[in-house]
């Protein structure tokens, strides 16, 4: 019975890691997908194909920092693989650089918030965050389509 | 049986002088004939410049790990299916880089895959594609290159196993390989799309990584530009033909915005060995860019090839 019910538990507790596992990849790509989502309106008046609207410019940059916030924890030990996780072996292999992305991501989101006030300073600012995408990318994300 | 030992010798003895004949560089020159050397005044530095973004040089040949990306010190470790290569120091410096060559000894390395002193260079070095450009473009480039600071210090060797440290070998491989052709413009297209499909097919040695290679290490013809394994050894170089796993929903803006950002049409920004790319091309003008653009849009649809099988969890 004791065997029994131990098999259970262990089974149970394998079942919750699989879970937990498969959850913060598809979490991570939802966030990050988010993340691209946010950037359409304020990529469209960087090239100017939409007008400039500040709340939508505010919006994607909170959007930046939540995210930032959140990535770091989602990328424990048993995600290396799994899902259709595009996450490179360097995220484990230098998590401390790979956290810093982030941090400075969110700090370049937040600095940026304060300094755009209009369309001149949307435009002055605003790029300097997009660089963090790729630049994090290049290093921890490794394509697969 | 005497006779037939000596047949033997003679046979290994032919063998090894018509591998050591058809593997010179200069049979090479033989075959395909001398490329132009002649370069006829003072080199265009600006479009020198434009072809050294274009060519995407930094990329390998900038130093590692730190961020002047015309500091061409060498020594970035490229691994691939035949053993690890070391970019060489291509800055000016006259012991360590090219700062002692003359304008033709550059055009051959970068037209037909030769040192100065005569030596086959691999093709981890795209002279495949380089081969494209002409003698007036390549002088342009290579007095760009000599404006650019001297950095001390040579590479590492390069690390391959045998028979891939057997430099002579490539001298078959070239002749199989290395067509020798220079561009020629199509008259029956616009000025934009030959402009396009030189920086494409040309400098900017795009099929080098976004076309599968065969054993050989040689592109597979009809899959040109459909994609393939990285040849770095990590996921899967994107298709750019105009097939639906392609570039078909990409409009020609799209394309060149994300030469110029780095973002796809969905605001996702590319990553890999494409970031360093982009580094390159956002360098360039809109018209080049929009140039490369027209002529990817150009292309037939071709399937990407095999997804190598999925590893299991």
């Amino acid at each position: 019975m004791l065997r029994i019910a131990i098999a259970t538990i262990a089974v149970a507790l394998g079942a919750t890691a699989v879970v937990a596992q498969s959850d913060v990849i598809a979490q991570r790509r939802e966030i990050m997908k988010g993340v691209g989502a946010a950037t359409k309106d304020p990529g469209g008046m960087l090239k100017g194909e939409t007008p400039f609207d500040l709340a939508k410019v505010q919006k994607a940059l909170a959007t930046y920092q939540d995210a930032a916030q959140k990535m770091p924890t989602l990328y424990p030990e048993n995600s290396k693989t799994g899902g259709e996780t595009t996450a490179a072996p360097k995220i484990w292999e230098d998590m401390a650089g790979f956290k810093d992305h982030f941090a400075k991501f969110a700090a370049d989101a937040q600095k940026a918030s304060a300094a755009i006030k209009d369309e001149a300073t949307f435009k002055a600012n605003f790029p300097a965050v997009l660089k963090n995408c790729g630049g994090c990318h290049e290093t921890y994300r490794v394509k697969k389509s | 049986m005497k006779k037939l030992l000596v047949a033997l010798v003679v046979l290994l003895a032919l063998g090894a002088a018509g591998f050591w004949l058809l593997t010179a560089p200069s049979t090479y020159e033989l075959v395909r004939g001398a490329p132009d050397v002649t370069v006829a005044s003072a080199p265009n530095l600006e479009n020198g410049r434009t072809l050294f973004w274009a060519g995407g040089c930094a990329s390998c040949h900038a130093t590692p790990g730190q961020d002047d990306r015309t500091r061409l010190g060498g020594g970035l470790a490229l691994e691939s299916p035949f053993g690890t290569f070391h970019a060489p120091n291509i800055s000016p410096h006259p012991r360590d880089g090219i700062g002692g060559w003359d304008v033709a000894s550059f055009i051959r390395a970068m037209r037909e895959g030769v040192s100065p002193d005569g030596r086959h260079y691999y093709p981890a070095f795209p002279y495949t594609s380089y081969q494209r450009m002409g003698a007036s473009d390549l002088a342009d480039l290579f007095g760009f290159l000599k404006t650019l600071s001297a950095v001390e210090g040579r590479a590492p060797d390069h690390v391959l196993p045998f028979p891939y440290n057997l430099r002579r070998g490539l001298g078959l491989w070239k002749l199989a390989f290395l067509d020798g052709k220079q561009a020629q413009s199509d008259p029956s297209k616009s000025a934009e799309w030959n402009r396009g499909r030189y920086l494409v097919e040309g400098p900017g040695h795009c099929a080098e990584c976004h076309s599968p290679r065969a054993f050989t290490g040689a592109i597979v013809a009809d899959k040109r530009l459909s994609g393939g394994p990285d040849p770095e050894g990590k996921g899967f170089v994107p298709n750019i033909t105009q097939h639906e796993a392609g570039l078909k929903s990409w409009s020609k803006a799209d394309i060149a915005e994300l030469l110029k950002t780095g973002f796809t049409p969905e605001y996702d920004a590319v990553g890999g060995s494409m970031g360093p790319v982009i580094r390159n091309t956002s360098q360039l003008g809109d018209a080049d860019r929009g140039a490369m653009a027209e002529y990817l849009k150009s292309l037939p649809p071709v399937a990407s090839p095999p997804r190598p099988a999925k590893k299991a969890d």
